[in-house]
C-alpha cells in the first residue's frame, strides 16, 4: 500500500518508504529500496547522495508520483505542484524553446517567462529547437521549464551529470543561485558527493541497494557560507559514513 | 523539369502504340483528350469524378477516425491488443471483394453500403500503422508530462499527435491510394454513377476512348491530391524538423 498527501506544515516533504520492489527479467524480486527516511523543511534544497545504481532515481520518480507501486507514505509540499528536471532534458523536440516552456506552464505569465529565460542566459535561444542546443543549454531549458511552473517542490535528477567542468560549474552556481534567491523546497540527486555539498543545505546519504538513509548530514546555512574548509569537513564526514559500512564497496561509492 | 520529359515520353510511346494496333483497342492521345472534352463539356466528367471524390472522402475519414483511435488503443493498452488481434488479422486478410459483397447483400445497393466497404477495406491498414505509432510513443516524455500536469487536450496536442504525425501520414498516404482503388470497384458492382459506374459502362460497350476518358482524369484527380494536399500536409507537420536542418546548415 501506498500514499501520497499534499499537505504544509514544517515538515514540506516527508517521505517513509518502507519497501519498493522491482522484478528482474527473470521474475525474480529486487529491492530497490527499504526503510527509507527522510524529511526536508520547506525552503530547504535537500541533496540525496548515493553509488551509482543505488535507488536514487526510483526515490525521485516515487516522489515525482511516476510509479505508484511500493509501500510507504509520501507527504508533499501543500498544493503538491511539482516541477522537475529529468536526467535528460525531456523537452518537447517539435516544440520552441519558449514553446515547451509555454506549455508545461500554461498559466505563467509572457513576461515571468522573458525574464526567467534571461535570467537563464537563454533569451538568445528562445525560438530555438531543442536539437539546436547543447546539453548544457538543453538542461538550462529543462530548469526553466521547472522553475516557470512555480513549484512546491522541485526535483533535480543528476542535473549536471554528462557535462563537461566548466559548464557543470556554471549549471551548479545557477542552480545554487535560483534555488537560494526562491528559496524553493528542492531534492537533488546526485552520485557526486561535492555537487551535493554544493547544492544541498541537507545531505541524505544513501546505502547501496536495498537503499536507505544512512547518515543526514546539515551543511551551514545560508550556503554562501560555505567555505571549502567546512565543504571538506563535511565531505570527510560522509566519506566516513560509507568506509564504516560493512556493505561499502570502493567501485560503487559517491565521487 | 524531369517530370515533365517523362510525362512526354510516355505520351509519345502511348502515340506510337496506338498507330501500330487497332484504334479500337487503343486510341491514341488525341482522341482520348477530344473524348475528355466531349465528357466534360455535358458535365457528366465533373458529376462523376465529384461523386467518386466525395465516396472517397467519406470512407477515408471514417476509415482513418476509427482506424487512429482503435489503433492508439491497441498501441497502449495490451489487453485490447490480444482481444482485438485475431479480428485485426481476420479483416487484413478478408478480401475486399468478399467485404464489398457482403456489405451490398446485407444492407442493400446502397451509398451507406458502398461508404462502409470501403471505409472496412480501409480499416485494418490505418489500425496496423497507427498501432506501431501508438507503441513507439516516448515514455520519457509521457513521464514529463506527467510530472507537469498536462491536460487532456495538452497531452494529445502536443504529445501524441505529433509522435504519430509520420505515421498518421504514411497511413493517409497508403490508405488514399487503397480507397482510390477499391472505391472504383465499389461503384463498379453496386452504384449506378461515379467513376468507376462509367468505366464498367465502357467496358461493356467496348468504348475505350471513354473508358480512358474516365481513367485518365481519374489518375489526375489522384495525383492533385497527393501533390497538393497530402504532401503539403506531410512537410507541414514534419516542419520542425527542416527547421533544425536549415539552422544547423548554417552553422
Amino acid at each position: 500500500m501506498n500514499d501520497t498527501f499534499r499537505a504544509g506544515g514544517a515538515a514540506s516533504l516527508d517521505v517513509s518508504i518502507a519497501s519498493k520492489d522491482y522484478h528482474s527479467a527473470s521474475g525474480r524480486p529486487l529491492r530497490a529500496l527499504e526503510n527509507l527516511r527522510l524529511t526536508l523543511p520547506a525552503g530547504q534544497a535537500g541533496a540525496v547522495v548515493g553509488p551509482s545504481g543505488c535507488g536514487k532515481t526510483t526515490l525521485l520518480r516515487l516522489i515525482a508520483g511516476l510509479d505508484k507501486d511500493y509501500v510507504g507514505t509520501i507527504t508533499l509540499p501543500e498544493h503538491g505542484r511539482l516541477g522537475m528536471v529529468f536526467q535528460e532534458p525531456r523537452l518537447l523536440p517539435w516544440r520552441s524553446v519558449i514553446d515547451n516552456i509555454r506549455i508545461a506552464a500554461p498559466n505563467a505569465r509572457e513576461d515571468d517567462i522573458a525574464a526567467l529565460l534571461d535570467e537563464l542566459g537563454l533569451a538568445e535561444h528562445a525560438s530555438h529547437f531543442p536539437r539546436e542546443l547543447s546539453l548544457g543549454l538543453a538542461r538550462r531549458v529543462a530548469l526553466a521549464r521547472a522553475l516557470a511552473v512555480k513549484p512546491d517542490l522541485l526535483l533535480l535528477d543528476e542535473p549536471l551529470v554528462s557535462l563537461d567542468a566548466a559548464l557543470a560549474r556554471d549549471l551548479r552556481e545557477m542552480i545554487a543561485r535560483l534555488i537560494d534567491e526562491r528559496r524553493i523546497t528542492t531534492l537533488i540527486v546526485t552520485h557526486d558527493l561535492r555537487e551535493a555539498i554544493a547544492l544541498g543545505d541537507r545531505l541524505f546519504l544513501l546505502s547501496p541497494r536495498p537503499a536507505r538513509v544512512v547518515a543526514t548530514i546539515d551543511a551551514p546555512t545560508p550556503r554562501s557560507q560555505l567555505h571549502e574548509e567546512a565543504a571538506a569537513r563535511i565531505e570527510a564526514q560522509a566519506l566516513a559514513v560509507y568506509q564504516g559500512m560493512s556493505s561499502y564497496q570502493d567501485k560503487s561509492s559517491p565521487r | 523539369m524531369i517530370r515533365l520529359v517523362s510525362l512526354a515520353a510516355l505520351l509519345l510511346l502511348w502515340q506510337i502504340g496506338a498507330s501500330l494496333s487497332d484504334p479500337h483497342r487503343l486510341p491514341g492521345p488525341a482522341a482520348v483528350f477530344e473524348k475528355i472534352h466531349e465528357e466534360a463539356a455535358s458535365g457528366a466528367l465533373v458529376f462523376n469524378l465529384a461523386v467518386t471524390l466525395a465516396r472517397v472522402v467519406a470512407a477515408f475519414a471514417l476509415a482513418m477516425s476509427f482506424g487512429a483511435a482503435i489503433g492508439y488503443v491497441m498501441g497502449r493498452n495490451r489487453l485490447a491488443d490480444r482481444l482485438l488481434d485475431p479480428w485485426l488479422v481476420t479483416l487484413l486478410n478478408l478480401p475486399a471483394l468478399v467485404v464489398i459483397v457482403l456489405a451490398y447483400v446485407w444492407a442493400g445497393l446502397t451509398e451507406v453500403a458502398a461508404i462502409g466497404a470501403v471505409a472496412l477495406n480501409k480499416l485494418p491498414n490505418a489500425i496496423v500503422v497507427v498501432r506501431e505509432g501508438a507503441r513507439a510513443l516516448d515514455q520519457h516524455l509521457e513521464d514529463m508530462a506527467h510530472v507537469f500536469r498536462f491536460s487532456f487536450a495538452a497531452r494529445l496536442k502536443h504529445l501524441v499527435l505529433p509522435q504519430l504525425a509520420p505515421y498518421l501520414a504514411a497511413a493517409t498516404r497508403s490508405g488514399l491510394s487503397l480507397v482510390w482503388k477499391i472505391v472504383l470497384v465499389v461503384e463498379l458492382l453496386g452504384r449506378s454513377n461515379g467513376v468507376g459506374f462509367e468505366i464498367n459502362m465502357a467496358f461493356q460497350l467496348f468504348d475505350m476512348k471513354l473508358l480512358l476518358a474516365y481513367a485518365l482524369p481519374f489518375v489526375a484527380l489522384m495525383l492533385s491530391v497527393e501533390t497538393f494536399l497530402v504532401q503539403p500536409l506531410e512537410r507541414h507537420v514534419s516542419r520542425w524538423r527542416r527547421g533544425v536542418s536549415r539552422r544547423l546548415d548554417r552553422v
